[in-house]
């Protein structure tokens, strides 16, 4: 069937800031939809908040609005923009829950907007349990037993019914936000209650437990004809119980027989059919009792996921692309297989290698989070490996996590008894002595049945500890399959470990262990030699990888897509071209620190490189990346972003020169590798990058610059930093180096909290020494974002943080331009950092921080790479300046690039943070200067109160306008409260206190009504909170730790989704943004690309904040 | 154990050794399903065939004996890149070493199955040798070249049965798909050039009752049964080199309802004047497409051939063209104009594959009334 015509102008509905359970790959769906529907001549609206993504650059879709994903903003998105279609399958949870309620409320009907890609229908037979359940029943496809619940009562008849253990599920959530395994009645009632709490339904479905079964997912795509294929099936290393996305997975199905999967891929079949996705791609999971192979539904998805975009990456077959092309009307054989060419997209891929994804974690930043994986989905991102057997695959995805584990154990990182087996003595006496270690026994009796991030290296202890498969599997309901792959790997160990210190053996069994995954770093520690030996010793033997396609159908046609990866094997594939080439580094898996504006960045050199005539090379591991969209660059491999797989890929291909600096910290650190290895790095050189992260080399710089820094110093041990703190004088940060998101860096108060937090940040720090910066209290923190090419330097924009300095710059809201800064300490920031910049040649992109106290200005710190706020700053000036900044790295000037002058916005663009905290219970919500966000939003607005509004609401913590709002500060906050809590009553809100802040604000004459504390008996202000008669729980944190009282305050706000402001400057600007709302007119909505417009009408307008609100003034 | 896999034009692999030790000759040809390599080893189809799976994990789930579709394996060799060292699944009676060791095959693991399989792509299918006895390589190439081609070569006398027999069988339990309203029983003859069992379930299911016939029975034997149908199987080898049963199925033309599946196909191809060629490297999988014109629908098929009918070499003003191949366009099923007969080049059976061409049951029980 050909394309509709009858639709001009689709709607696509984005998925917000990256959160728990929705990553980048919304960004990799959504991109590609606009693409498709842009290519094909449609008119794309986007909506989406997230600014760090390709999908929201000006040139993805006609009219792009970065507002908040909200039915207030789409309706009027969509009355202004009246687009005939709206396409919800592509953003994720979010996206589709919206479509649900624009829906319900009749806002796509009043404006005759029809829905594509998947009904309204077929989205709530799908995602309304109860719904789904009949239509299973309908069809005859079987179920765990299940009953809805829609009250406490009817959870506990339920559960008696089935019988416990039980898996409480609330309707129309996200990432198993509210469910969890229940083995009493106890555990049942609180999350039954959190469960009925996050449904949108206010539903809860009480289940069969199927813990231990096999879990399989089918990622399908059906057409407008019920043409139907299965792309992919992906097979759960962790058995039920875990939820998907925090299980380590693997594609293909495993141990699947054909009858077993064709039943599967039958069920999936009426699955489509039955709930009616018409066009588009979904997924259905499925588990299968291992013992009597009965297999039952669990879920489906109709929209394109996570999975799908693994599944894409997996197989090379772009299901998002294939889903928009069906949603306009193609069916599956009218489009082409992109990789072949002449076969087309109607068939099923077949793939000749095993790919394994691995979840990545991020608990070291969540002091109290209960670290058990269970089926609320706890990772923050995800690394993929391809290889030709699953024991590569499984290694090389240990090497991708970023986890500083370079496979599966043996590299100084094992961590046995409490012990971590740093050198190559230790863990051979471990070896040596397992089998005998009656406490080792216990201690994995016990880990191997409980769920963690770090299961499978236990499996391997146990394995050397002699404890059989059987008792393994019965403990940890690992497919045999599956241990026994680990088995080969640690028996294959005890080979290499036998080959120590002989030449000869060591040559017979390189080939072997590096085919089963073995890096250089696990071969040098079991040798006892160094990474670069070995590398040697594989040289002379012409043990290297080779590169092998993927390709969607096992070699049987050509292929013409390069899309590679290693293994060590005798054919390679990788056609090696005469251009000139240059490698892109990606940034590895989303962690908190590091995340999707890391991958728009090399996206975006991608796109420039390619513009200027070069031959790109993309190396990554996050398949839910647009850099890991084989349409992205010329080449894409693969592959961990380790020094090895860098430098073989460097060392086949070639290349001109490799860039370090748009990836993150990850491609940073392996600046110095390659170049001692003779990989020329472009832009800034790996010595600037020293000299930026060297603190003495960093000091000397500044002083001759004339800028000041926090008194400061550096220790490599405890007792050293305890001297050093002391003569700074308390309150001290304390962080390590070359690590990124203020990874375990702290604000010490004193000499107790100073020796804890050194010490974690000496283990993160990996033998680099700690720094110690004396903490500048009620600072005004600075970024800047600098372009420079050497010769000339442009600043790209000044951003005043709303949080005070020593709240990480990740956490904090940031705002464009400058609200409360004097316009000549802006000038001579920008002059300071330029300065910066000419000292360090820097090539490319600088990220600089200042603390502004009393007029005076401090450099906290300088990095010379593409910094998180690059995708806000250029969707902010409307300068993509990481492609700029490629592009001078790739030796051209600013002024060839007409970049050389400063934008001045006659907007406000405010980004704001957005944390997982809903999904750890109990965990302290307060900011420090570890980062703790995963995601961003943006607000843009004209002025300052509607752009900073606006970010709240699209940080999903909206600011009410009415009713009662809890205030607890710290003592220190006492005085700067006032007016603000005076503001609150002036804007119509009745405050609510503890005694003494209550009496100290009445006698101001501020009325507020009293409460006891959790301690004064009942009711208390926790009452108040359940009861969610609080609508804004403001609360600056006198300490830190989960046994506080107001740490369970704000703890419990945030599962009861009231929002909480933790800073008095964020609580200003709240009231700020109400009085202007209040006062003023209602929200707009305006496109990127009017408020682009803005910039060429006055291209020379005066540097100057637009708003007349001062914010905040804490310096007088 | 060392083996060895040579090709008639030099390409030559030294891997691991599995199932049985010897030497055994076969053309090399691969194939893409990533289950079911069970069914494919005991599809007779294979006959005089080394088969080489794409997918590097084999022998995970080990062998069963519901999942047979014949008595035994019938390939001559057995590629993976990498055996399973253990067997993982309820049904699990044998592992696939075992039984491939019981049964005398030879098998080769650790080999880089993909330069093979694009070897064999670019190249086309080559005769080849897997030797365990003999690491020389240019002698096995030689040994390669002078083994005999399976063109010219009538492999369906190896396959087919001795004598006739009925096999009333249904689908394994727990795995039926299809439906089939239940009808009066109808009877029709299966020419067996190499049938596999599940052919015959999906007949059963289908409320036929079946009699399979050796590939020698000549038209009037099979009309003295009085069937209601005629079956043509799915068989290995070279379609011209079987004119018995051409000449067999030309009789039978317009006598009684026909249907054919795979060589079933070729046979009445050739018997409607058709003429058939040898593929490159063949259709061997589970995953592709085929469009079935008058509905414009695609299923997902199953297929294992490597011979097939020219599309153009048959008389339009006979035969319609009913489904074709979208990878590479070629004849994939057709039907006569006048008599009711149909066929098709893929399987509909599946067993290994998807299950989405059952309705050609239905279509043939439909025909036969």
């Amino acid at each position: 069937m050909p394309k509709r015509t009858d639709l001009k102008k689709i709607l696509i509905i984005g998925s917000g800031p990256i959160i728990i359970g929705q990553g980048c790959e919304f960004d990799y769906s959504g991109t590609q939809a606009c693409k498709v529907l842009r290519e094909e001549g449609y008119e794309v609206v986007l909506i989406n908040s997230n600014p760090a993504t390709i999908m929201t650059d000006p040139e993805t879709a006609a009219h792009t609005y970065i507002e908040p994903l909200t039915i207030e903003y789409l309706e009027k998105i969509i009355e202004k923009e009246r687009p005939d279609a709206c396409l919800p399958t592509m953003g994720g949870q979010t996206g589709l829950n919206l479509a649900v309620t624009a829906y319900e409320k009749g806002v796509f009907k009043k404006y005759g907007v029809e829905l594509i890609g998947a009904k309204y229908e077929a989205i709530k037979k799908a995602e309304n349990r109860e719904e789904f359940k009949q239509a299973m029943i309908k069809i005859g496809l079987d179920l765990p037993e299940s009953s809805f619940a829609y009250s406490l009562e009817e959870a506990f008849q339920a559960a008696e019914k089935i019988g416990y253990p039980v898996i409480v599920r609330p309707s129309f959530t996200l990432g198993g936000s509210g469910s969890g395994i229940c083995f009493n009645r106890d555990e049942l009632a609180q999350t039954a209650r959190k469960g009925l709490d996050y449904s949108l339904t206010h539903e809860i479905l009480v289940e069969e437990s199927v813990l231990g079964w096999k879990e399989y997912e089918l990622e399908v795509m059906r057409d407008c004809k019920d043409n139907f294929v299965v792309i992919c099936s992906i097979e759960n290393v962790d058995a039920m119980g875990v939820h998907t996305g925090d299980s380590i997975t693997v594609a293909p199905a495993q141990t699947l027989t054909d009858k077993e999967y064709q039943r599967m891929r039958d069920a999936a079949r009426k699955v489509m059919s039955e709930v009616g996705v018409e066009t588009g791609g979904s997924n259905v999971q499925f588990a299968v009792d291992p013992k009597t192979g009965r297999m039952v539904v669990i879920e489906m998805n109709p929209r394109v996921s996570r999975s799908s975009a693994l599944a894409s990456k997996a197989t090379g077959f772009p299901i998002a692309k294939f889903a928009a092309k069906l949603a306009i009307g193609y069916s599956l054989d009218e489009i082409p297989n992109d990789i072949t060419k002449y076969t087309p997209a109607s068939f099923e891929p077949s793939i000749d290698y095993c790919v394994v994804k691995i979840p990545r974690f991020a608990f070291e930043k969540f002091e109290g989070v209960d670290s058990t994986l269970g089926t609320q989905m706890k990772s923050v991102g995800e690394a993929m490996a391809i290889g030709r057997t699953f024991k590569e695959a499984l290694q090389k995805g240990f090497r991708s996590l970023e986890t500083k584990r370079f496979g599966l154990g043996a590299d100084g990182r094992d961590e046995v008894l409490g012990k971590t087996l740093r050198t190559r003595e230790q863990y051979l006496d471990f070896i040596h002595t397992a089998p005998q270690n009656e406490e080792l026994r216990r201690v994995l009796d016990k880990s191997l049945s409980i769920p963690k991030a770090d299961r499978l290296f236990h499996v391997k202890y146990a394995l050397l500890a002699g404890i059989s498969v059987e008792q393994i599997y019965k403990l940890s309901h690992f497919d045999p399959w599956f241990l026994a792959q680990i088995k080969q790997i640690v028996d294959l160990e005890k080979e290499i470990i036998e080959a120590s210190g002989d030449e000869c053996k060591q040559t017979l069994i390189l080939r072997k262990a590096k085919s089963y995954g073995f890096s250089d770093v696990q071969l040098a520690f079991l040798w006892g030699k160094k990474e670069a030996e070995i590398r040697n010793l594989r040289y002379q033997e012409k043990v290297e990888p080779v590169y092998k396609l993927v390709d969607t159908c096992a070699a049987e046609f050509k292929a013409y897509t390069p899309y590679f990866y290693s293994t060590y094997e005798e054919e390679n594939e990788d056609i090696v071209s005469d251009r000139k080439k240059i490698v892109i580094l990606g940034g590895g898996p989303n962690r908190i620190g590091q995340g999707i504006e890391f991958d728009y960045c090399c996206v975006h050199a991608a796109f420039a490189l390619r513009e200027l005539g070069f031959e790109t090379i993309m190396v990554n591991s996050n398949p839910e990346t647009v850099s890991t969209d084989y349409d992205t660059s010329d080449k894409l491999f693969f592959e961990p972003l380790t020094l090895e797989d860098v430098l073989a890929i460097c060392r086949q291909e070639k290349p001109m020169g490799v860039i370090v600096q748009l990836g993150g910290q990850t491609p940073l650190n392996l600046a110095r590798g390659l170049e001692e290895n003779g990989v020329k790095v472009l832009g800034t050189s790996p010595h600037a990058i020293h000299l930026a992260e060297d603190r003495k080399e960093f000091k000397k710089l500044l002083e001759k610059i004339g800028l000041k820094q926090p008194e400061n110093g550096t220790a490599l041990d405890v007792e050293e930093g305890c001297k050093i703190a002391e003569k700074i004088g308390y309150p001290v940060v304390v962080r390590p180096s070359y690590v990124l998101g203020g990874r375990a860096m702290e604000i010490a108060y004193d000499e107790i909290f100073f020796r804890k937090y050194v010490s974690q940040a000496m283990e993160a720090s990996d033998e680099h020494p700690v720094l110690i910066d004396k903490y500048l209290e009620n600072a005004i923190e600075v970024d800047v974002d600098l372009i420079g090419d050497g010769k000339t330097y442009v600043v790209g924009a000044v951003m005043q943080h709303i949080e005070e300095a020593g709240i990480h710059s990740g956490d904090s809201a940031s705002v464009i331009p400058p609200f409360s800064l004097k316009k000549e300490m802006i000038d001579e920031i920008i002059i300071k950092t330029k300065q910066i910049a000419k000292e360090l040649k820097v090539i490319g992109l600088m990220n600089v921080q200042y603390a502004v106290q009393d007029d005076v200005i401090y450099c906290l710190e300088v990095n010379p790479r593409a910094s998180r706020t690059a995708p806000f700053v250029s969707k902010t000036i409307g300068v993509p300046l990481a492609k700029l900044a490629a592009k001078v790295m790739a030796g051209m000037t600013l002024e060839e690039l007409q970049f050389t002058e400063e934008v001045q916005v006659s907007y406000v663009a405010v980004k704001e943070s957005v944390f997982p905290f809903v999904k750890f219970p109990g965990v302290d919500i307060i900011l420090s200067p570890e980062m703790k966000s995963t995601g961003e939003v943006m607000g843009i607005d004209m002025d300052f109160p509607r752009a900073f509004y606006k970010s709240q609401d699209a940080a999903l913590s909206h600011i009410p306008t009415e009713g009662k709002v809890f205030i607890s500060v710290k003592r220190q906050d006492k005085e700067r409260i006032i007016p603000i809590a005076k503001k609150f009553h002036e804007l119509g809100f009745q405050i609510v206190a503890t005694e003494g802040t209550a009496q100290s604000l009445v006698q101001q004459g501020i009325p507020a009504q009293s409460v006891k504390k959790l301690a004064e008996g009942r009711p208390n202000i926790s009452d108040l909170i359940r009861n969610q008669e609080i609508k804004l729980v403001v609360n600056t944190p006198s300490g830190k730790g989960s046994v506080l009282d107001e740490a369970k305050i704000r703890s419990l706000a945030v599962s009861f989704n009231i929002p909480c402001i933790t800073t008095i400057n964020a609580a200003q600007a709240a009231t700020i943004a109400l009085d202007a709302l209040k006062g003023g007119k209602g929200l707009e909505v305006k496109s990127i690309q009017e408020y682009h417009a803005l910039l060429k009408q006055k291209p020379t307008s005066k540097i100057q904040t637009p708003n007349k609100h001062q914010l905040i003034n804490h310096q007088t | 154990m060392k083996a060895y896999l040579a090709l008639e034009d030099g390409l030559f692999f030294e891997g691991e050794g599995f199932g049985a030790q010897g030497e055994t000759f076969g053309e090399v040809v691969f194939n893409t399903s990533l289950t079911g390599y069970q069914e494919i080893l005991t599809d007779p189809s294979y006959k005089g065939q080394i088969v080489a799976m794409t997918y590097p994990h084999i022998g995970n789930y080990g062998i069963n004996a519901e999942d047979e579709e014949s008595d035994r394996p019938w390939v001559e060799g057995f590629i993976v890149k990498e055996l399973s060292p253990v067997v993982s699944n309820y049904r699990s009676a044998e592992s696939l070493h075992d039984y491939l060791k019981r049964h005398g095959k030879i098998a080769i693991q650790g080999i880089d199955t993909r330069k093979l399989v694009k070897h064999l792509r670019d190249h086309g299918a080559k005769k080849g040798v897997l030797s365990t006895i003999d690491g020389d390589a240019k002698r096995l190439v030689e040994k390669a070249q002078k083994s005999s081609s399976i063109v010219g070569v009538d492999l369906i006398k190896e396959v087919t049965c001795k004598k006739s027999y009925s096999l009333d069988e249904a689908l394994l339990k727990g795995f039926e798909w299809g439906s089939a309203p239940s009808k009066a029983k109808k009877k029709i003859i299966a020419i067996d050039c190499g049938i596999k069992r599940n052919i015959l379930r999906k007949f059963n299911q289908h409320d036929f009752s079946v009699t399979v016939v050796p590939a020698s029975a000549s038209a009037a034997e099979i009309l003295n049964h009085k069937p209601d149908g005629l079956f043509l199987s799915n068989g290995p080898g070279d379609p011209d080199a079987v004119p018995y049963v051409v000449e067999t199925v030309r009789n039978l033309i317009g006598k009684v309802p026909i249907f054919g599946i795979c060589f079933g196909h070729q046979m009445l191809g050739l018997a409607l004047g058709g003429t058939t060629s040898k593929l490159k490297f063949g259709h061997r999988g589970g995953n592709h497409p085929v469009m079935d014109l008058k509905t414009q629908k695609i299923e997902i098929t199953s297929q294992n051939h490597g011979f097939v009918v020219d599309l153009d070499s048959l008389d339009q003003s006979q035969v319609e063209i009913t489904h074709v191949n979208l990878n590479d366009k070629t004849l994939e099923g057709m039907r006569h104009k006048k008599h009711p007969i149909f066929s098709v080049q893929y399987h509909p059976e599946n067993s290994p594959g998807p299950h989405d061409s059952d309705y050609l049951f239905q279509r043939f029980r439909e025909m036969i009334g």
